[in-house]
């Protein structure tokens, strides 16, 4: 975009797009705040008017507060480290000239088009029933009692759900991205007598830095709202109450919507601290 | 230190033989040069004896010993690549330091190699940069700075010139020349540049298809080539080839003259023609004459010879310098 003319002409043809996200993004939120100063109580008298700071202290004072913060750390970091190490693995694997490797590579995709509800489903009823789930009967063939995978490990059963609907983008971008590092380099690192490790850790795992940030980055904006899954699984019993959970049963289950609106800000800020923290630990890759 | 002989060495690819079974010595200190046409499998041959690839039949031995099963690390060998193969994410320091990291050698011994290899390549202001901030010489240096360090057996370089432009190339065809006489340190050379091979080699190997046409020194090579397919390729403006009646005269069913060895006369010579385009070098000049009953030939003469396109001019071969093939192509003495 070189000349004054075609400048201009770039901003007006970008204006419809800025605007309607402008307006996307600005409704919602002027909403949000809007409520969050407001008692309002769909079903117990509506709007009952202006209560300043009292919803932000409610939401931050209740009990469960600070576990549901807790938990979605948990869940995110968790999510994150397993899908960046098994994703490599696997595209390390993928990568490997293999027979049937274009049917392999479709079946280790496949998860991702999976809806969260339905996969959530499928693991709770197929894998995870205590009784007639696939895990139990394993784990009675060696004769060992069946484990309440949903009351007794909700929290690890919830990661292993939402890895496994993840591992497929990490591994997917992982893969394109040592499919993009030049044979020559590894060669020249063969000769120069680095073992299969160091060749591994001195000039694969830098050249997957960018990808694995990008990896980090998309995953955790989605992870923060994990919601379909625990819904259908624990429905927030058991430890696996996140923030954006909670916010759901303050606005829904109790139907204070000015105090769920509250509890909406504070994920914002949640959200903005850990893109900040990210974007300081990673965010660094993505220069030059 | 530094022989490499290779025995029978063949390699297939699947079911196509890329490299028909062959034998070559190389001796200690030599400067031997592959050339060839592109895809006759030079580089496959670097690569078998790097160990990049395993070979299909024979044996490679490097001082006797015999190495074709040997993982390339412990061949002794370095190589350098076209593409230069740097490690983009490390800087010219850990580049070029990367090789005896991985030996294990200590940081203060370290320091003193890398110091030393890049003030002989004229790298020290550099040390600290990226590959990625460099130029396409400079990056030629580093690549060679990261296997001279090593003080390996012999150095293997796959056309490592041929992404730099022509002024760059001429200049570091004479600094890996000069560092050969510097180490004398065996290197074998991979191009498809005749002329790099002539100007650069002690000894040439000429490949087609996978097939040793020719093994010489440059003059050798110029002064005897031992076929159709030598002749042709080496030698620059390439020879001349003739069949037919000219050959009969001679008992041959080809014969070869190079420009340089023939004569111009304004008439009175064996063969007439005219004079198509020609190549002011200032130097010399090559003239495209078409010959009556040969055809195109090109001829070289002075830089400042006065003559047209279209004029009618005879030509006169040397008789001591025609090469002489019969009918499958090869030189008859
Ligand atoms: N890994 C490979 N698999 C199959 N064919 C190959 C492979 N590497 C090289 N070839 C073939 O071998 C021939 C020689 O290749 P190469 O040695 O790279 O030629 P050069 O370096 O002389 O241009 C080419 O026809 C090429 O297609
Ligand atoms: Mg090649």
């Amino acid at each position: 975009m070189a000349t004054q003319q075609s400048r201009s002409a770039a901003r007006l043809m970008m204006a419809p797009a800025v605007v309607l996200l402008l307006g996307w993004m600005l409704v919602p939120l002027s909403m949000t705040l809007y409520f969050s100063f407001k008692k309002y109580l769909p079903l117990r008298g509506g709007d009952l008017g202006w209560v300043g700071f009292e919803n932000y202290s409610r939401f931050v004072s209740s009990s469960a507060f600070w576990p549901s913060v807790q938990t979605t750390l948990i869940i995110v970091g968790s999510v994150l480290l397993i899908t960046v190490i098994f994703g490599v693995l696997l595209a390390l694997l993928l990568d490997q000239p293999m027979w049937g490797q274009g049917i392999v590579r479709i079946l280790v995709i496949a998860p991702f088009f999976v809806m969260p509800t339905v996969s959530a489903l499928v693991w709770k009823n197929i894998f995870m029933d205590p009784v007639n789930g696939l895990f139990a009967h394993l784990w009675r063939v060696f004769g060992a009692e069946p484990v309440q995978w949903l009351s007794q490990a909700s929290l690890p059963s919830l990661i292993m759900i939402v890895s496994w609907q993840w591992l497929p983008f990490a591994t997917l971008i992982l893969l394109t991205a040592i499919q993009s590092l030049d044979s020559e380099q590894l060669e020249a690192a063969e000769m120069d007598g680095a073992s299969p490790l160091k060749r591994f850790w001195y000039i694969i795992l830098p050249h997957l830095g960018r990808a694995i940030t990008i990896v980090i980055l998309i995953q955790t904006i989605f992870l923060l709202a994990v919601f379909a899954e625990i819904f259908v699984t624990t429905g927030g019993a058991f430890g696996t109450k996140t923030l954006t959970y909670l916010i759901f049963q303050r606005v829904l289950e109790s139907q204070n919507v000015g105090l769920g609106s509250a509890g909406g800000v504070y994920a914002i800020i949640l959200a903005n601290i850990i893109a900040l923290f990210l974007m300081r630990i990673v965010g660094k890759n993505l220069d030059a | 230190m530094g022989g490499i002989t290779l025995s029978q060495v063949s390699k297939r690819f699947g079911t196509t033989e890329v490299i028909r079974p062959l034998d070559l010595e190389i001796n200690d200190g030599e400067f031997v040069v592959f050339v060839g046409p592109s895809g006759c499998g030079k580089s496959t041959l670097l690569r078998l004896i790097a160990g990049l690839e395993d070979v299909s039949g024979g044996a490679i031995l490097i001082d006797g010993n015999d190495v074709s099963n040997t993982p390339p690390a412990k061949r002794g060998l370095a190589m350098v690549f076209q593409s230069y193969a740097l490690y983009p994410h490390m800087s010219v320091r850990k580049n070029i330091a990367f090789p005896l990291k991985m030996a294990g050698m200590n940081k203060a011994e370290i320091a003193k190699r890398v110091d030393h290899a890049a003030h002989i390549l004229s790298l020290t202001d550099y040390l600290d940069r990226r590959p990625g901030q460099l130029s396409g010489g400079q990056r030629q240096r580093v690549a060679i700075g990261r296997s001279i360090v090593r003080e390996p057996q012999a150095f293997l370089f796959d056309e490592p010139l041929s992404n730099l432009d022509a002024a760059l190339r001429g200049n570091m065809r004479l600094e890996i020349s000069e560092l050969h006489q510097n180490l004398k340190t065996t290197m074998i050379y991979v191009t498809h540049d005749q002329v790099e091979a002539m100007t650069m080699a002690y000894k040439i190997v000429v490949l087609q298809n996978g097939v040793i046409e020719q093994v010489g020194t440059p003059l050798e090579l110029y002064r005897n080539p031992a076929n159709l397919f030598v002749a042709g390729f080496i030698g620059s403006p390439s020879m001349n080839f003739a069949t037919g009646l000219a050959a009969e005269k001679y008992d041959a069913t080809t014969i070869g003259f190079r420009p340089e060895h023939l004569k111009l006369f304004a008439e009175g010579g064996d063969w007439h023609g005219t004079v198509g385009v020609s190549e002011r070098l200032g130097s010399d000049t090559f003239l495209h004459v078409n010959i009556d009953g040969i055809g195109q030939v090109t001829v070289r003469s002075d830089g400042d010879i006065d003559i047209r396109y279209g004029d009618t001019v005879s030509v006169t071969p040397d008789p001591a310098r025609i090469h002489r093939f019969d009918a499958s192509g090869v030189a008859l003495q």
